[in-house]
């Protein structure tokens, strides 16, 4: 899950530590990937089966693709101390920026470039990093509490959007930019057809019968970059343990290294499966999945990183350790903006037009998907991989719960309880520790 | 002779690690004023958190016994019912309230929770005229000066009906004027029956007021002196009268050419635009020197480090800073670190170290340049060089994973040590190193501070403790409001030496 393996409290010096030790002391980690998929067996076994089935997995990454892309931006923001209430209406407000460049306005001639769904992208990445940077400007040096800061840029997008579509929904959008969320990576390779559509099958009285089963058809090149990832994981984990060892460093225990290792292996090769099983890779899988293994080098191995860990767990203590706060500050909210841009526009794609309504809540999604992946409130700790699986666990819950057709109102109240409880239960963990 | 209102019998407290009062005793008679005098961290504080029930009975070993009466305080409240009122050296009002409703703060004058605001406001005014003061009492508390404000934290003892009154250090903070006021206030205090202890350094306002006075040293009670007794010489030597024996390592010191100079350096109060805090400062350190600061606390000697320290403190900051002989640019903390400057706080869990995080990520945080390339950390670096730290500055922990928020206070400052060493300084400022720590981990850091010099860098020591500037350094400035009132070699220097220069130079600024 993360890339560095090292136990969170080990014993002196070169020792072995006992296999439940180790599990005790990353009981967070652990536990927080065993409760996404209990509750992901749970759905499974409410729903008839319908979860696991590989249309609805690939749906459950689309719905919840913008939250995640936003949580990893809102990991930093929690993680420095801050809050970010905005996201959900500067993600709005992109949409319908991102509709008017490419359906609304007529641009003149020498400036229809605009309307390309690249050239309007990046510009729609651009502004909302601005925004952040606005955002995180008053924030940061002129010390305005980023609650305040924020609330207040949540109302002034959320009016923008609305006047920047006239109150109108805006659409439909070019079909390249409906592939950003809509869309699958192409099989370079060619389908592997396990199963097919049409299969002779003999029958006891010797005539050949022709029977029509399910086919089972594969999308290789998703196989193919699904287990070339799994055995690059492998390899750097091994070597990552190895180069632990020569310098006499102890690690987690061995048996515990192989079963952490091939049950993350074997859940990633599952989904792939199923994911192939369908229609492959989604573009927007894809996109997330770079944006997570860079926020999680960030976090873990950049100096970047480790600075706004260091500011969110004590800024007097990082400002007199010569960290630049305010910069970092800065930074942080302007990465959020662009992150929140991004998922501005992969939620338009998807609903193929822009609506005034768009994005709006969506920050109480994020900030929870990111608290229940373990962040403190108080600044100075949280994991990427935590807000990512948070994010899942919130996308899983809220997907079966359709499925099994229990109201929305019941919905939301189930998500405050999981909610509380998974901040109750990490509280617990710590003063217990 | 009046009768005994207060006694005080063997109190002991000991925190983790630190043994903070251990036989105390302390007598006070009906209608006096009680003064207890002692070196910065000799208990007094403590002793008077204990009275009032900041720690409650049971946390402590002994007997208080007031009127007669054997008491066990739980909470301030309980000591505040029996008329023991405590003014802290930092005041407790609300700044944005009014001056009535700060004195009557959990005490409201209210009728089924409703405040009856003019029984408040005529309140507020009796009391105010009896500590001598005029002003509104709807005035905001932030409004009026701290002179004041330490009178209307009084007027609010006296709503409760105190019979013993404790101010810890009332004075230091004010004007001579106001502290003349304010001694006065309790004189008269005295002619109506109210006691009062007084905390405070002051040698000459404890002459003038005080009836009694019960030295504190060490966590031990020393003696109690009578009024004819009183002489400056006899406080002075009861309390530093300790012996200098095995307590600080040997240091044979290698001086080589100044290092380190800070020339004409002046700095405003942080928020007070007017009020100068560091008067024209000019110190040096030479190669391999350890040099202390001495003075009593708030005296300016951490917001002179601080403010050479990338001006982390203040304002309208004046003056030079030389490395090498060369003038070097120490205006944000980068930059005095890239330059090779190093500054341990002297609250190392408020200033020195993310509490949450665990020992490796500490130890680095100050130079990550030096466990990174282009911006990506290594992380077996990072682990060699933690694990190095550990072992040289002798951290006692389980693993360099162990949170900094639960190691203890002498093995904290290790961890704040290692992260300025690993920054690798050529001068190495300590804001009172061993403060809080135990007898064994001050040693230890004595040793490291012996070994920084050996390997020619200049260490400046603030501290408090005086026995701990002349057992450890080579060279002694003596700070008093915000300027240098002496210099010597440690060799010449003895506590009383020092004393009286603080002394001395109290005598010209009054």
């Amino acid at each position: 899950m993360t890339t560095e393996t090292a136990p969170m409290s080990m014993p002196a010096q070169n020792q072995e530590l006992t296999v439940l030790g180790a599990l005790k002391a990353n009981m967070r980690d652990y536990g927080l990937l065993l409760a996404l998929i209990l509750i992901m067996l749970f759905f499974q076994w409410s729903t008839g089966g319908v979860l696991f089935k590989p249309v609805n997995l690939t749906n459950i990454i689309l719905q919840n693709s913008y939250i995640i892309v936003m949580a990893l931006g809102m990991l930093l923001v929690i993680v420095a101390g801050h809050i970010d209430l905005s996201v959900g209406s500067v993600s709005g407000f992109i949409g319908a920026l991102a509709a008017m460049l490419m359906v609304g306005w007529r641009f003149p001639p020498e400036f229809s470039f605009l309307a390309n769904p690249f050239v309007a992208g990046a510009i729609c990445i651009v502004v909302g990093a601005a925004i952040g940077a606005a955002q995180g400007y008053l924030i940061a040096y002129h010390r305005i509490p980023s609650f305040i800061v924020t609330l207040a840029g949540m109302l002034i997008f959320k009016g923008l959007s609305l006047a920047l579509l006239a109150g109108k929904s805006v659409g439909p959008f070019p079909a390249e930019f409906q592939l950003l969320s809509a869309g699958f990576i192409p099989d370079f390779i060619g389908p592997t057809t396990l199963v097919p559509a049409v299969t002779a099958v003999p029958a006891s009285d010797g005539v050949v019968a022709i029977a029509a089963v399910q086919p089972l058809v594969l999308h290789t090149t998703t196989l193919v970059i699904a287990i070339v990832g799994i055995v690059a994981l492998m390899f750097f984990a091994i070597r990552g343990r190895q180069r632990r060892k020569a310098r006499g460093y102890e690690s987690e225990p061995f048996v515990l290294f192989v079963a952490k290792n091939l049950v993350i292996a074997v859940l990633v090769l599952f989904f792939v499966y199923m994911l192939a099983s369908y229609r492959g890779l989604p573009n927007v899988l894809v996109v997330m999945g770079i944006l997570i293994a860079l926020f999680v080098f960030i976090t873990k191995r950049m100096t970047f990183g480790r600075r706004i860990y260091a500011l969110g767990g004590n800024l007097k203590a990082a400002a007199l350790s010569g960290i630049k706060t305010e910069r970092m500050t800065f930074y942080v909210f302007a990465i959020m903006g662009a992150l929140a841009a991004l998922a501005g526009m992969i939620y338009a794609a998807r609903l193929n037009s822009a609506t005034p309504k768009a994005g709006q809540g969506l920050e109480l999604d994020v900030i929870a998907a990111v608290f229940i992946g373990g962040a403190s409130a108080l600044g100075g700790v949280g994991a990427v991989a935590g807000a990512v699986i948070g994010a899942f666990i919130l996308g899983v819950m809220n997907n079966g719960m359709s499925i099994m057709g229990i109201n929305i109102d019941l919905q939301q109240m189930i998500k405050g309880v999981v909610l509380l409880a998974a901040v109750f239960f990490d509280l617990y963990n710590k003063n217990r520790a | 002779m009046s009768n005994t209102i207060l006694e005080m019998r063997s109190i002991t407290k000991t925190f983790p690690g630190v043994k903070a009062l251990s036989d105390v005793n302390l007598d006070v008679r009906e209608a006096e004023i009680h003064a207890i005098v002692g070196e910065n961290g000799a208990g007094k504080s403590t002793l008077m958190k204990v009275l009032s029930g900041v720690y409650p009975s049971g946390t402590y070993d002994g007997e208080i016994v007031y009127k007669g009466e054997v008491q066990q305080f739980k909470s301030i409240r309980d000591s505040e019912h029996k008329g023991i009122v405590i003014i802290h050296q930092e005041l407790a009002l609300v700044p944005l309230l009014s001056i009535a409703e700060n004195i009557f703060l959990g005490n409201e004058q209210a009728k089924n929770g409703v405040i009856d605001w003019d029984e408040t406001r005529d309140g507020a005014r009796k009391l105010l005229g009896m500590v001598g003061l005029t002003e509104d009492p709807d005035t905001l508390v932030t409004n009026i000066g701290v002179g004041k404000q330490q009178l209307v934290e009084i007027a609010k003892a006296l709503s409760k009906e105190v019979k013993l009154l404790i101010l810890d250090e009332p004075t230091a903070s004010l004007s001579e004027k106001d502290s003349a006021a304010l001694l006065d206030l309790l004189m008269e205090f005295r002619s109506q029956g109210i006691t009062s202890i007084l905390i405070s350094h002051k040698l000459n306002e404890i002459a003038k007021v005080a009836d009694r006075i019960t030295v504190i040293r060490d966590g031990h009670s020393i003696e109690t002196l009578n009024k004819e007794d009183i002489t400056e010489d006899r406080i002075i030597t009861l309390m530093v009268g300790r012996s200098l024996d095995d307590r600080y390592p040997n240091r044979e010191p290698n001086i080589g050419d100044v290092v380190f100079e800070v020339r004409d350096w002046s700095v405003y109060h942080q928020l007070h635009r007017e009020r100068q805090v560091i008067k024209n400062i000019s110190i040096n350190i030479r190669k391999g020197e350890v040099v202390g600061i001495a003075g009593l606390m708030g005296s300016g000697r951490t917001e002179f480090a601080m403010s050479v320290f990338g001006k982390s403190y203040g304002q309208r900051i004046s003056g030079e800073v030389f490395l090498h002989g060369k003038k070097i640019d120490t205006s944000t903390v980068e930059k005095a670190v890239a330059n090779g400057i190093a500054y341990a706080t002297e609250d190392r869990k408020t200033y020195g170290l993310n509490l949450i995080d665990h020992i490796k990520h500490n130890t680095t945080l100050a130079n990550l340049g030096g466990i990174s390339r282009v911006g990506v950390i290594d992380d077996m670096t990072e682990m060699d060089v933690a694990n190095e730290y550990r072992k040289k500055t002798n951290i006692r922990s389980s693993s360099v994973y162990q949170i900094t928020g639960n190691l203890s206070g002498g093995n904290q400052q290790k961890v704040v040590l290692s992260k300025w060493l690993f920054a690798n300084p050529d001068v190495l400022i300590l804001d009172e190193p061993t403060r809080g720590i135990d007898v064994g981990a001050k040693y230890e850091i004595y040793t490291i501070i012996n070994q920084l010099a050996a390997q020619g860098k200049a260490v400046l020591v603030i501290s408090s403790e005086m026995p701990e500037l002349l057992g450890i350094t080579d060279r002694i400035y003596v700070m008093n409001e915000g300027r240098i009132v002496g210099e010597m070699q440690t060799s010449e220097a003895s506590q009383e030496k020092i004393m009286r220069a603080i002394v001395r130079a109290e005598g010209k600024a009054s």
